[in-house]
């Protein structure tokens, strides 16, 4: 098997290196870094707007793209926690709280150099979990009939709404509201429109582009106008050569950094535990196993490998369900899922043999793209910093343009960005209802696929709900989804003390109005 | 009511920041407190009994046959029945929450230049074309800013006009005249 593997892998770098593909990809890491330095920009915003022009492009090299957007902005996502002390982007938060105080103490080159390295460890061993994995994830994958898909889907959908920020029973409200956005159109197997209320444009149903500026643009430009501090740049002045870590920081960083790769890869393979939980998770940890727990806060280098580490490892092993099972964790998964669909491309467990040249070339990709942040991060770390001090005045009309137009390019349709202007508002109001939007797009995305899955399961069985739990393999995927509830009910009752303790580090960042959609 | 003091970033969110040094509590009329979760949970329980309501007016069908209302309805309930949950649970935490649905300093004005950047967009993409859809869009989002000015917001538009429509006009070749009815 591992044999395979390295033919396949081999085949994909082939994919992978063709110029145009190459070319792609190096742009989607660059506008990647480049959002991921901005506050106020991420990948899901980023991603929607590149969409619609990828429906023109070949379907390799547009997936290579906006994957590469996503991990780019990764790297750039550590920058403005360590030199400025904003979490931008919520999977960097946690590296705030050591990465802050280095820089303070004029070491935040050294921070910057460390989160390279550690990144690049992450996402290398969350690219190598994903090369063997994936694959044998889609043999099991291939037995599955509806009625195993549709309870691993409700698994992913429970995950996803229950593991992710804020209160589970909101998150789960906004799954079934995604579920029902998904709705809107036209069935498909009547062709009966639902939910449509007349009006043709939305006979299609809801476009997914919309759906994600509205919630992730719109919404949170309305929360975070005259909203934001003016960045101090105080600290932020970096040079290459401060870069380069010294062997004592190198040796103080290294099992911490094997520790979060691990911990990130481990919660890559949990649905709905995506890079931000995985990097508080190795915080914590990584804080309590410490000899010298005392430093973390005040400048532990530890402090910032293990959480980078574990972010990156988590990301790249966050495409593995998607790719492998069809089953997205997060918003952005969901993201891409809906740009496979659009690119004619059915998610699922078909995809590695069916389109082999998209798995295998995207994983040979991510090693291309991961060596190009790195090449990239070093000597342009100066331009990056001059970035961060784009006033947010700037920046937040220049997003509008790029979601209006965006929006309009990818039906070239003007309904379209009226739509986006009302999920926007409907958006800002549910943030204001402490609703984390993330879920939406999940039970948007996974909805039509549910539906008919169900559908499709009890024709099968003649209308008997019990095939859900006489079928072994949905029986255990059923019994995930009764431990995700008993255990949210157990940690509402009783508050138990890891719970609790990771509560108090999640108190600890420092908080922005971006970050509150800007996953 | 207690005057509610807020530091400049964390104004948006000041209930969640235990750390802050606010005063949360508000208390409306005596004993009784509203909270926003009232309004959540109600907001959901009338998004989902309207769904179902809808829903129902589609074939509901068996489950062995199911007809296009069939998730609807069985959604509707589902959110219906979490909106209860979300206010019930609400009525039995202790935990402080301040009632109020806007933020401590709400923005009209913002928010009114930021919603109506892309309605002047469809208008002007509409009737006049890109140039004048991008220029209006931008500059008005950019006046919504407190220190935005006329001059600063229009030199911002112009520069994202010129940078949009060679990106997206010259380079991408999107279908949207330049201005309508002339021919560049």
């Amino acid at each position: 098997m591992i044999s395979t593997a390295i033919t396949d892998l081999y085949y994909g770098f082939g994919v992978a290196l063709e110029p145009h593909n190459l070319m792609y990809c190096f742009l989607g890491v660059l506008v990647g870094n480049l959002v991921g330095v901005l506050p106020g920009m991420g990948p899901v915003a980023t991603i929607s707007i590149l969409l619609p022009l990828t429906f023109g492009m070949q379907p390799v090299p547009a997936i290579l793209m906006l994957s590469g957007v996503y991990y780019g902005a990764q790297y750039g996502g550590a920058i403005c926690s360590i030199l400025l002390n904003l979490p931008c982007h919520p999977p960097h938060a946690v590296t705030c709280l050591d990465g802050f105080p280095l820089t303070k103490q004029g070491k935040g080159g050294t921070a910057l150099g460390i989160t390279i390295i550690a990144a690049f460890v992450g996402a290398s061993f969350g690219i190598t979990e994903m090369i063997f994995l994936a694959p044998f994830l889609v043999k099991v994958a291939l037995e599955f009939g509806p009625a195993e898909v549709c309870s691993l889907m409700l698994v992913g959908l429970l995950a996803g709404s229950t593991l992710a920020k804020g209160s589970p029973l909101k998150g789960i409200a906004m799954t079934v509201l995604g579920l029902l956005v998904g709705i809107v159109g036209s069935d498909i197997e009547t062709g009966q429109p639902r939910f449509t209320f007349g009006i043709t444009e939305l006979f299609d149903g809801v476009e997914i582009i919309a759906l994600a500026l509205g919630m992730f643009g719109i919404a949170e430009f309305l929360n975070s106008i005259n909203n934001t501090e003016t960045v101090d740049m105080k600290y932020a002045k970096v040079g290459i050569s401060d870069m380069f870590p010294s062997k004592a920081d190198l040796k103080l960083a290294f099992w911490p950094m094997i520790r979060g790769t691990l911990l990130g890869s481990l919660c890559a393979l949990i649905p709905g535990t995506g890079p931000t939980i995985a990097s508080f998770v190795s915080y914590a940890t990584e804080k309590k196993i410490s000899k010298t727990p005392e430093r973390f806060g005040h400048g532990a280098i530890e402090g910032v490998a293990c959480p980078e580490a574990s972010t990156h490892s988590s990301v790249q092993g966050d495409f593995i369900p998607t790719m492998s099972l069809g089953i997205p964790g997060d918003t952005v998964m969901a993201l891409l899922l809906g740009a496979l669909i659009i690119h004619g491309i059915v998610p699922g467990p078909q995809l590695i043999t069916q389109h082999a040249d998209i798995f295998w070339g995207l994983i040979a990709s991510f090693w291309i793209g991961n060596i190009l942040l790195v090449i990239l991060n070093v000597p342009m770390i100066g331009v990056w910093v001059k970035l961060l001090s784009i006033p947010y005045r700037y920046l937040y009309p220049s997003a509008m343009f790029f979601v209006c137009i965006g929006v309009y390019a990818a039906n070239n349709d003007m309904f379209q960005v009226g739509e986006t202007v009302v999920i926007g508002v409907v958006g800002y109001i549910l943030l204001r209802l402490d609703f984390h939007p993330a879920p939406i797009l999940l039970g948007f995305v996974l909805g039509p696929r549910f539906e008919e899955n169900f559908r499709r399961s009890l024709l099968i069985s003649r209308g008997d709900l019990t095939t859900f739990i006489e079928r072994p393999i949905s029986a255990f995927f059923l019994l995930i989804c009764v431990v995700l509830i008993v255990a949210q009910v157990y940690v509402w009752l009783r508050k138990p003390k890891i719970i609790e303790e990771e509560r108090a580090i999640e108190r600890q960042v420092p908080t922005t109005p971006y970050s509150e959609v800007a996953e | 009511m207690a005057a509610i003091s807020t530091g400049p970033v964390t104004t948006g969110r000041v209930e969640k920041n235990h750390t802050g040094d606010t005063p949360l509590q508000e208390k409306i009329g005596p004993g009784i407190k509203l909270k926003r979760d009232y309004y959540a949970g109600g907001l959901m329980l009338v998004l989902g009994v309207g769904a179902a309501v809808i829903g129902s007016g589609y074939k509901f069908g068996t489950l062995a046959r199911m007809g296009p209302g069939f998730m609807p309805v069985m959604l509707g309930c589902v959110l219906a029945f979490l909106g209860l949950l979300i206010a019930g649970t609400a009525l039995a935490s202790s935990e402080p929450d301040n009632g109020k649905f806007l933020p401590d300093n709400p923005q009209w004005f913002g928010w009114l230049c930021i919603l109506a950047g892309p309605a002047l967009f469809i208008v002007l993409g509409i009737y006049a074309g890109m140039i004048p859809a991008v220029f209006a869009c931008v500059f008005v989002c950019a006046l919504g800013d407190k220190t935005g000015t006329y001059k600063s917001s229009a030199v911002l538009a112009a520069g994202v006009t010129v940078f949009g429509v060679l990106l997206f006009h010259y380079l991408l070749s999107i279908p949207f005249p330049l201005i309508r009815g002339v021919n560049l």
